[in-house]
Order: C-alpha cells, then sequence, then structure tokens
C-alpha cells in the first residue's frame, strides 16, 4: 500500500453563518486503515460526515484525495471519487428486494434503445453473491424484500453495496447506534473485511467498544475541534469515554454504576427526586 | 411459485376485489356476466379514469399525490373546445393546446413540490381551486358560456374520440390498454422504475443514489396532469362539446381506483397491473350495478367497503412481505 492517504482534511473549518461547526479539522485516512471518529451527539459529526461526502464545502481548509487538493462538487462527485457514505439507516428501501437495493441508481440492464430492461436475474445473482463474500450467508435469494432482514443484515447490504461499486473511502456513520449486540458484531465483521480489502474506512461512533474493536486510529471530536488523535493501544477505553464526554469523569460514574448494579442484585441505583 | 408469494404481490388485493364483486353481482344482483362483459359502458369508464390513474398511481407509488387532475380534466375539455370550437382554429392548435395546458400546470405542481416542503395534497388542492376558476372564469370571458360545442375533423374522431368495433365501445379504451403497456414497461421493467419505487421508499437514500429524485417528481406531476386533460380532450371531440362543470368526483374515483389496485398511500408500494384490475373493479362497481336488481345507490356502499378491504389487505400484505420466512431453503 501507498503511504498517501486515501483521503484527508487539512485544517478544515466549516460555518453555518455566525456559528463556527468545525474549527480546524486536520485528520488523514490510509488505504487498509480504520479511522474511527468518536463523539457525544452534537460534537460536529454529521457536519464533519458531510464535509467529506461532498454534501457541504468546507468554509477554509482542503480537503485532499490521493494527496491531490480537490472541490468535491457534491455528493455524486464525491462518490464518482470512490467515497461512499453509509448512513445509520443504510439507504435500503425495505419495500424492495435485494437484488433491485443493491444495484440501486446502477441498474443492469439487458435489451437496447428504449426497451433496455432491468436485468433480474443478473442482479439478483451479483447482489447475492456479494453480500455472502461478505460473510453474511443468511441471504440467499435475491427476491427477498429487504424490509425482511435485520437492521444488520440491512446495514451489511448497504457496506457490500458500496464496496463492489468501488469505493475506496467507506464513510459509516453510526452503523452499529440502533443494533443489538449480535448484529452490531456482525457490522464489525464486515468492517473489518472492508478494511482487508483495502478501504479506507472512517468509522463514526460514540460506542467506544465498537471502535475499539477494529480502530486502527482513534480521533475524538468534542465542540468541532479535534481533541485527542492517537493510534490503537495508546489510550484505555475509560480514558477515551472521558474524552468524549469533555473531561468529566463519565467513566468513574459508570464503574460506580456497574458497582452497585453487583451489590444490589443488577438493579440500577434508585433516582431519588428532590 | 407458491400460494404465498403470490398472494403477497402487491395487485393480490384487486384481483380479489374484483372476483368478489363479480360473486357478489352474480348471487345476490342475478347478473349475467354474458351481458355485463358485453356491455360498453363500464369499460368506457374504466379507460376514461384508468388513463388518468395510471399516471397517478406512479406519483402514488413515489409517495406524492395529485388531486388537481379534477380540475384538469374539464380544463383539457375546454380548452380543445375553446381552441378548435370558439375560435375555430385547426384540431391540432386544439390538441396541442389541451395538452400543453396539461404539462404547464404539471410543470407548476412538480416545481412546488420539489422546491417547498408543502405536502403536495395541499399545493395540488390549491391548484385544483384555482384551475376550477381560471376555467370558468375563462371560458366566461373568452366564449361568454360555460359550454362550448365544437367539430371535430374525421381524423381527429377516429384517434382520439370515436366508437369502436361498430358499437358504443370508445377508442380511448385502446389509448388505456396501450398506455398501460407502456406504464407496466415503465413501472416494472425499466430502471427508471426501480427510482420512482426508492423514492417512494426512502427519499433521502435515493437522492444519495445518485437518483434524480427532483427531475422525476416533476415529470411525473407532468404525467398525471397532462393525463388528465387528455382526457378531457378526448371526451371534448367525443361529444362535440365541453362543458366546465364535472371532474370533481373523478378525483376521488381516481384515487380509489389506484387505492384498491393495492398501491400504498404512504409509497413504495403497488403495481401497475394492480391498478388496471383496481380501475376495472371500480368502474364494473359503479356502472356494473345497472346490469344487476340491485337498486344503484347502493354502488357507493359496496365502494366504501372494497376501499377499506383493499386498504387492509395491502396494509398486511406488506407486513407479510416485510417479514418473508427467513428459512426458505435449507442450506
Amino acid at each position: 500500500m501507498s503511504d498517501t492517504p486515501v483521503i484527508e482534511l487539512c485544517n478544515v473549518d466549516k460555518s453555518f453563518g455566525p456559528i463556527d461547526v468545525l474549527h480546524e479539522i486536520s485528520l488523514k485516512v490510509k488505504a487498509g486503515e480504520v479511522l474511527c471518529l468518536l463523539g457525544d451527539n452534537g460534537a460536529g459529526k454529521s457536519t464533519l460526515i458531510k464535509t467529506l461526502a461532498g454534501v457541504h464545502a468546507p468554509t477554509r481548509g482542503e480537503v485532499l484525495v490521493d494527496g491531490k487538493s480537490v472541490k468535491l462538487s457534491g455528493p455524486k462527485d464525491a462518490q464518482k471519487r470512490g467515497i461512499a457514505t453509509v448512513h445509520q439507516f443504510g439507504g435500503t428501501y425495505p419495500l424492495m428486494s435485494v437484488g433491485r437495493n443493491f444495484f440501486m441508481g446502477e441498474e443492469p440492464t439487458k435489451g437496447f434503445g428504449p426497451f433496455k430492461v432491468f436485468d433480474r436475474k443478473k442482479a439478483n445473482r451479483v447482489a447475492v453473491e456479494e453480500v455472502q463474500k461478505m460473510g453474511i450467508t443468511r441471504i440467499t435469494d435475491g427476491d427477498r424484500l429487504v424490509g425482511g432482514l435485520s437492521g444488520g443484515e440491512r446495514q451489511s447490504l448497504a457496506i457490500a453495496r458500496a464496496v463492489y461499486f468501488g469505493a475506496r473511502v467507506l464513510i459509516l456513520d453510526e452503523p452499529t447506534a440502533a443494533l443489538g449486540v449480535k448484529q452490531a458484531a456482525h457490522v464489525l465483521r464486515i468492517v473489518n473485511e472492508a478494511k482487508k480489502r483495502g478501504l479506507a474506512v472512517i468509522f463514526i461512533t460514540h460506542q467506544v467498544m465498537h471502535a475499539m474493536t477494529v480502530g486502527d486510529h482513534f480521533a475524538v471530536l468534542i465542540r468541532g475541534a479535534i481533541a485527542a488523535d492517537f493510534r490503537k493501544g495508546e489510550r484505555s477505553r475509560e480514558e477515551i469515554t472521558d474524552l468524549m464526554a469533555g473531561g468529566q469523569n463519565m467513566a468513574g460514574l459508570e464503574a460506580s454504576i456497574e458497582g452497585y448494579m453487583e451489590t444490589h442484585n443488577g438493579h440500577p441505583p434508585k433516582v431519588t427526586t428532590a | 411459485m407458491d400460494i404465498m408469494t403470490i398472494i403477497r404481490r402487491p395487485a393480490a388485493a384487486s384481483v380479489i376485489s374484483l372476483i368478489g364483486v363479480l360473486l357478489f353481482y352474480v348471487i345476490f344482483g342475478g347478473v349475467d356476466l354474458g351481458q355485463l362483459f358485453g356491455a360498453a359502458s363500464w369499460i368506457n369508464y374504466a379507460a376514461r379514469i384508468g388513463i388518468v390513474a395510471l399516471p397517478v398511481a406512479l406519483l402514488m407509488v413515489s409517495g406524492e399525490i395529485d388531486i388537481s387532475i379534477g380540475a384538469m380534466i374539464p380544463a383539457g375539455a375546454m380548452t380543445t373546445a375553446i381552441i378548435a370550437g370558439h375560435y375555430e382554429l385547426p384540431m391540432i392548435f386544439a390538441i396541442l393546446g389541451a395538452l400543453s395546458i396539461g404539462a404547464l400546470v404539471g410543470l407548476f405542481n412538480g416545481i412546488l413540490a420539489v422546491r417547498t416542503t408543502v405536502p403536495t395534497l395541499i399545493i395540488t388542492l390549491g391548484t385544483l381551486v384555482a384551475m376550477q376558476g381560471i376555467v370558468l372564469a375563462g371560458s366566461k370571458l373568452l366564449t361568454g358560456g360555460a359550454s362550448v360545442p365544437l367539430t371535430a375533423p374525421t381524423w381527429a374522431k377516429s384517434i382520439f374520440g370515436d366508437f369502436i368495433w361498430g358499437g358504443s365501445h370508445q377508442v380511448v379504451i385502446i389509448w388505456w390498454l396501450i398506455l398501460t403497456a407502456i406504464f407496466w414497461f415503465i413501472m416494472h421493467r425499466s430502471k427508471y422504475g426501480n427510482w420512482i419505487f426508492a423514492i417512494g421508499g426512502d427519499k433521502v437514500s435515493a437522492r444519495n443514489a445518485g437518483i434524480p429524485v427532483d427531475r422525476l417528481t416533476i415529470l411525473m406531476f407532468i404525467g398525471t396532469a397532462t393525463g388528465a386533460s387528455f382526457v378531457g380532450m378526448c371526451h371534448a371531440i367525443l361529444f362535440n362539446s365541453a362543458q366546465v362543470s364535472g371532474g370533481m368526483n373523478d378525483i376521488f374515483n381516481i384515487i380509489v381506483s389506484v387505492v384498491v389496485g393495492g398501491v400504498l398511500l404512504t409509497g413504495g408500494f403497488g403495481s401497475i397491473v394492480g391498478v388496471f384490475v383496481g380501475t376495472l373493479t371500480f368502474a364494473i362497481v359503479i356502472k356494473g350495478i345497472d346490469f344487476t336488481s340491485i337498486d344503484r345507490n347502493w354502488a357507493n356502499l359496496i365502494i366504501g367497503v372494497m376501499l377499506l378491504i383493499a386498504v387492509g389487505m395491502s396494509e398486511s400484505f406488506r407486513k407479510k412481505a416485510m417479514s418473508a420466512p427467513l428459512k426458505k431453503k435449507k442450506g
């Protein structure tokens, strides 16, 4: 792998009118690397994602793709350069089949002229193959409606789709937030798979455990600025949690709640109202 | 294909409704099916609402609605009659005029729909009332009346407003069949259909996937309004006159046909075959009741019940479709 980052932000500021949302953000991701972007709600994660995905243009600073400064004119432009964003609910359509979902916007057709027909068989075959390659073996029928899949499977379908269509940078926006333990593990496995294939992954989350499972590199975002930037193994889970909460002793609080629950048959502490 | 996969199709509700209505008419109404199927009245009616129901179905699958069609049917008819009848200009101008007024109003609706966040029910309610005003005041102003006669040349008659098969079937039936085939192709075989379903399923994701959501939405609004003005134009050519009144009932009849046809009001689900059968069913209930011994005033009750059953069925089908069995095939 070359050492040039696939995508890099250099001193990026973003403000909406008088409100500064992002302040001097610099980060870079290389191929085959997972950057975890941690931050509490309102830390500016969404704005940062949208800047990376070409939705917002940075107010100051520059975006570099393969080391070259670029101006992303919109989400489509970003996609053309191989930057794919998978949002929390995966960009999947519950009432449509797996095959149709997989090829949405990039439909394979057969025939010619005005009689181009959606090639359902091919779409279904490729979709099932690609999803299985990513490790989701439960999807065997391309005609099945996506609404019948679990949240993790839907998320995985969306990731497999982005990988198939040549994404080099994968931006995952809270992919595990609404998922159960097993489902989240599923998605994390797919993230690892994408990394193995040499994609640069930006993984946005506020679940420190999930981040630590897959991340190589971590950045903590607080009030629009990067508060900490470190590599795998340099910080403990408790330290990261504290950082995300803005320096408060969150880990201590968590530990005390856990301790209480252990001594009180798993009941959380009672909240006393004044 | 087993029975469950068939029953999960969006058209299932309308086929069951159709069979139910026919059985009801045969058992309780003593209808002669041969006579019913030979009759033109309900097929003519089905074609009239069906031509508009097709583009409306597309729009509803994408999650929007257009009720201005109610004003666009008389608008198309009046435009035709005023240009060809009152001003005695060549018929081709009348046809182009009627279609372009449809396209213009559709464009207007579509642009408002994509530029604002106002629900399209409200936007098109606005254009519905406004167009009613324009048509009434405009024809009073231009012709001094609310009813305009016209004489159409033979070629226009035979293409848009004639009787076929030597009887009382109208030529619009053929238009309806051709348009159904075209819309079926667009909806279920071309990629554009895929996109329309996606817009109805999740508009934001569709936009992220690079689908031209706004352009398609505007085109679909042009389709509904133009479809309606086309029907009005055919009517004026067929009956050699146009009146300002009429058209209000059509809004509900068309939307009911689409819903009975299994299209979800929330978008993202439906089929052209379903809408075709839904329109047939609706027309048989409304016009076919004349062939039974049942008092025709009961027709609305049947429509109401049918609508509720259809909505209930599509809802439960949708739920079933979403929870398809996980272990369909072992291994």
